[in-house]
């Protein structure tokens, strides 16, 4: 019966498991996969699991029989025997680990290629591909990585620059714009990031879809991931960088690839933005009236120039690419969260601008507690208006 | 305790406290010192606990948990755990090996005054604008020049000169162990828990040196504009990662090994068993602190070196697994066919076996490099290495507190208390670190100071901060026995309460000044039980009766480590604004009080001084 113990000991564990199987909305879990990489991962986590568990069995049954059974009775004062050791149990107990551990060290070397598999070369080069077939010819845990190479073998693969700041994500596209915060990816097609951070170091983590890989001012970093469905992926920031470092979240947004196509197309063209250069007044123009919202014309380009006036322009780039300074927000208005933590609605946004500091502590953001109303109300206004995704439904 | 000596009876208690250079008085140095260390450390987390109770708490905010989770992490291991085993090091040490003191008893005070001072400078932090908050590994460019605070100057400069203090101690502990066992104590008779410090103290010379180096780097970027780690000048700080975990891995088998050599000294004694396969132990244990110097890339998985580099070092942690297993094993074939006796000593030594497992089978998933992609980081880890420092050390610190108690205060324990304490941390521990394993998986990083709602954290953070609540319950409970005993316990005036098996059970209680009065001779492994066995139960002396050549007490080590703060001190102004009087001041009387102190030593001759026969006869014949 004190066998079982340790079986018993990993059943709330595997409970828990079935438990967080159904997610919601939004997809954190890495015990709800929603990846190739993920998968993996998580496939070895139970092979391991599996076969550590034998070894925390053997130790609980011996451990519970030894209490159990060699407890002193009152009154036996006669000595044990005193052993001195066994060199067949010695030996026993150190070839069965050696097995068990090579057991789980192959899986490791090549999961740990697999995960490092580096950009593939736009066209002829064959290095990498090959790589790819045998790779996936070895292991039978990640069909999925021989598919999705292959379907890249006719295109350029996404590479989208990541810059980790305190304490937000700046997006880089390669067709010349960026995004803040939200980073919008195409499904069933591995998609490289090249990370690196501007101050302190970071660390990028999207639980659902694969691992995570440090930020380091200074070093360029590559990772792969991949999203099996459409859907919003919560990444978050797993290096601590400082006092809002629990705050520093970021979405991995999944889109079918023919939708995806469109918000890139969206997004390049810059016409998500209401405003720039030197044609900002047509911009507005076309945007107003795009947008059917109650506040009528006069608002949102208003916050256009409030936007400009107050200086916020300075760090948040509304079209093409980012400053580096603040997100750009050029599709503010389709973003899930304000900063990530606060839902977007008009109050959180108000409250954001004037107080950024108390929202996110240390945050580089000054706050404008002093704004007029009506300065305020266009800016939001004009920041809400701002969306990709509307004008790429039309 | 030992008692007052000829030469020191008309001087204050307190005086003779600072200048003791007696190894089991400094034994009880380094357990209040590092007690109330531990009652600080533990209290941050509580604190810390209560604010993960429930999502998007606010009891503490960003800047204060980040201070305490870098101080709780800063304090446990260099300012807790250090002086605990030091405390039993130093008092088990000598009287396990037959010996009057340690090598050098001036250089094991001034290890201890070193020491604590250093801890003081880290301590005083939160008086001069906030503790450091970078968290304990303080990686760089956060702990740098541009983005740390002047609490990175307090753990820089403290942790160099407590670091300091812990390196001349390990010298002097491999140096005794070495050099001063009694005649047939064999280094294969030598009891495991002064193998385990010996090995302990050699992986200290090893590990704190590059600390010490990583420390100057970082202290020379901070105050005097070096770009080591300042990757706009060329500066890397990747360098930084490496430099820290090839001290911080072994750190940890620093600590660890000698909680092992308790665990093998109370399962041994309370299974009436001698240790099953004592030499597997022992290479074990040398394997282990070999292979700890191999291993540290594995706290670096995701900075990005490469797949070979990842490859080569999973495969080494791995290997890791293969002797911390012999050991196990072979802790379980010493209780199996044994007589048990489950005191407190023995609930917790015996129960390390399991939970240390559970430790080490998550230290062996975590090496899986892709899969440690996932770990990393999150409350994984946080719950992996508290399995390890908490179920291992801490139940290993236990077990020899309670061990060793009634030799070093001549009074037990109450044991019910004992084991009403036992039970409250054990559950507690299980309740705290257990769940946050898939805490970790589901997606909650490590040193986060909240969470947000409606990601399926709360009732997991919540379970864990009960426990963490029984576990503080259950450190009171200790505090209040410590007290209860004193008062209330029995006086102790057997040689061997427990029917031990090593020699510190040889020595009358209280342990005289001099230990033994003569010399043991040593005939086998596990001396003192086999003279009860197969000699008349009484160790058979190696010397005939004399006079015992003592060391002097002496203020210095006490004055060379305050010149040590106060220069310390004097650095980190060089960072304050407007500090009320110029920082060179603070340097230069810091730099002339120790230095003078060290010239005082050398010039001044001390040989000591001899206890007159009839006077250890007196004692002798009093005690027994």
């Amino acid at each position: 019966m004190k066998r079982h113990l340790g079986l018993l000991r990993l059943l709330p564990l595997t409970a828990v498991f079935m438990l967080l199987a159904g997610c919601g909305e939004e997809r954190l879990s890495a015990l709800d996969p929603y990846g190739p990489q993920a998968e993996w991962i998580l496939d070895n986590m139970i092979l391991s699991l599996y076969v550590m568990a034998l070894v925390v069995i053997v130790v609980f049954a011996l451990y519970f029989i030894a209490v159990v059974k060699f407890r002193k009775k009152p009154g036996d004062e006669e000595l044990p025997e005193q052993v001195e050791g066994s060199k067949a149990l010695e030996l026993t107990w150190t070839i069965i680990p050696v097995f068990l551990l090579a057991i789980l060290a192959v899986p490791t070397i090549w999961g740990t290629y697999y995960m490092a598999e580096e950009v593939p070369e736009a066209a002829g080069s064959s290095g990498g591909e090959s790589e790819n077939g045998e790779q996936s010819g070895e292991g039978g845990d990640s069909q999925n990585s021989g598919s999705s190479s292959e379907q890249q073998q006719g295109q350029d693969a996404l590479v989208i620059d990541v810059t980790a700041h305190q304490f937000w994500w700046q997006f880089d596209y390669p067709e010349g714009f960026s995004a803040g915060n939200e980073v919008y990816i195409p499904t069933n097609e591995k998609v490289w990031f090249n990370l690196t951070s501007s101050d302190v170091i970071h660390s990028f983590w999207v639980p659902a879809l694969g691992g995570k890989i440090d930020t380091i001012p200074g070093v360029e970093n590559t990772m792969w991931l991949e999203a099996n469905e459409p859907g919003v992926y919560k990444g978050k920031c797993a290096e601590l960088c400082g006092p809002s470092h629990a705050l520093m979240d970021f979405k991995v947004i999944a889109m079918e690839p023919g939708q995806y196509e469109a918000w890139e197309a969206e997004m390049a063209s810059g016409s998500a933005s209401s405003g720039n250069g030197g044609s900002g007044e047509s911009g507005s123009e076309q945007e107003t009236s795009d947008n059917s919202s109650g506040e009528g014309v006069s608002t949102v380009s208003d916050g256009r120039q409030a936007f400009e006036d107050q200086g916020c322009i300075t760090c948040h780039a509304v079209e093409g690419q980012g400053t580096g300074q603040g997100p750009t927000l050029s599709n503010f208005g389709d973003r899930e969260k304000i900063a990530n933590i606060l839902e977007p609605t008009d109050e959180n946004l108000e409250e954001w601008i004037r107080h950024p500091g108390d929202i996110k502590q240390g945050n580089n953001m000054p706050g404008f507690p002093d704004m007029n109303d009506e300065d305020m109300n266009a800016i939001i206004q004009y920041l809400q208006s701002l969306s990709a995704k509307e004008n790429m439904n039309q | 305790m030992a008692t007052a000596t000829a030469t020191n009876t008309n001087k204050s208690v307190l005086w003779d406290w600072l200048t003791t250079v007696d190894h089991k008085k400094l034994s009880v140095l380094y357990l209040i010192a590092g007690a109330l260390f531990f009652l600080k450390a533990g209290a941050m987390a509580i604190f810390m606990r209560i604010q993960l109770m429930s999502p998007e708490n606010t009891f503490l905010s960003g800047q204060t948990f980040n201070e305490f989770v870098t101080m709780h992490g800063t304090i446990m291991l260099f300012l807790a755990v250090t002086p605990l085993i030091f405390a039993f090091m130093n008092f088990v040490i000598p009287l396990q090996i037959g010996a009057r003191d340690v090598a050098f008893p001036f250089v094991n005070a001034l290890g201890f005054w070193i020491f604590f001072f250093g801890g003081l400078l880290v301590s005083v932090s939160w008086f001069f604008g906030g503790a450091p908050d970078a968290g304990w590994t303080a990686y760089v460019p956060l702990s740098g020049g541009e983005y740390g605070d002047l609490g990175l100057d307090f753990y820089v400069l403290g942790l160099q000169v407590s670091g300091l203090g812990t390196l001349v101690s390990a010298i002097n502990f491999i140096v005794t162990i070495i050099n001063m066992r009694a005649p047939g104590m064999t280094m294969m008779r030598l009891p495991l828990f002064c193998w385990t410090s010996l090995i302990t103290s050699i992986l200290i010379v090893f590990a704190f040196t590059p600390l010490a180096a990583g420390l100057a780097l970082l202290m020379l970027d901070r105050i005097f504009g070096g770009q080591f780690f300042n990757p706009g000048s060329g500066g890397n700080p990747v360098l930084w990662q490496h430099i820290f975990w090839i001290f911080g891995h072994p750190e940890v088998y620093i600590l660890v090994l000698p909680a092992f050599g308790i665990i093998s000294e109370v399962i041994p004694a309370f299974s009436k068993k001698r240790l099953f396969g004592y030499t597997a132990m022992v290479f074990a244990t040398l394997i282990i602190a070999f292979l700890s110097f191999m291993v540290w890339v594995h706290h670096m998985f995701t900075v990005g070196i490469g797949p070979i580099t990842n490859s080569v070092f999973a495969i080494a942690t791995m290997a890791i697994g293969v002797p911390t297993g012999i050991k196990i094993f072979n802790w379980l074939f010493t209780m199996w066919g044994g007589k048990l006796i489950f005191n407190t000593a023995m609930l917790c030594a015996s129960s390390f076996v399991p939970t240390f497992v559970l430790g080490g089978v998550t230290g062996v998933m975590l090496a899986m490099v892709p899969v440690d992609y996932l770990y990393h980081d999150t409350y994984f880890v946080v719950a992996h290495f508290h399995y390890i420092v908490v179920g291992g050390i801490a139940l290993g610190l236990l077990a020899g507190t309670f061990y060793w108690y009634p030799k070093m205060f001549g009074h037990m324990l109450n044991e019910k208390l004992g084991q009403l304490m036992f039970w409250m941390f054990y559950v507690g521990f299980h309740m705290t670190f257990f769940i946050q394993h898939i805490l970790g998986l589901i997606g909650m990083p490590r040193r986060v100071f909240t969470y947000l709602d409606g990601q399926g954290m709360g009732t997991m953070n919540l379970v864990s901060s009960i426990g963490a609540f029984m576990m503080g319950a259950a450190m009171v409970v200790l505090l209040i026995n410590v007290v209860y005993s004193a008062y209330t316990s029995k006086r102790i005036t057997v040689r061997d309460p427990w029917d031990a098996r090593t020699l510190e059970w040889a020595t009358t209680t209280p342990v005289p000044e001099y230990n033994f009065a003569q010399t043991p001779q040593v005939r086998s492994l596990d001396p003192w039980f086999y003279e009860k066995v197969h000699g008349d139960g009484t160790m058979k002396p190696a010397e005939p009766m004399d006079e015992i050549h003592m060391p002097n007490g002496s203020i210095l080590p006490f004055c060379i480590g305050l010149g040590l703060f106060v220069w310390g001190f004097g650095m980190i102004m060089m960072q304050m604004e407007n500090p009320l009087i110029p920082e060179w001041i603070v340097i230069g009387a810091g730099v002339i009080v120790t230095f003078g102190s060290m010239m005082l030593h050398s010039i001044h001759e001390d040989h000591g001084y001899h206890i007159p026969l009839d006077k250890i006869k007196k004692t002798e014949k009093e005690v027994s």
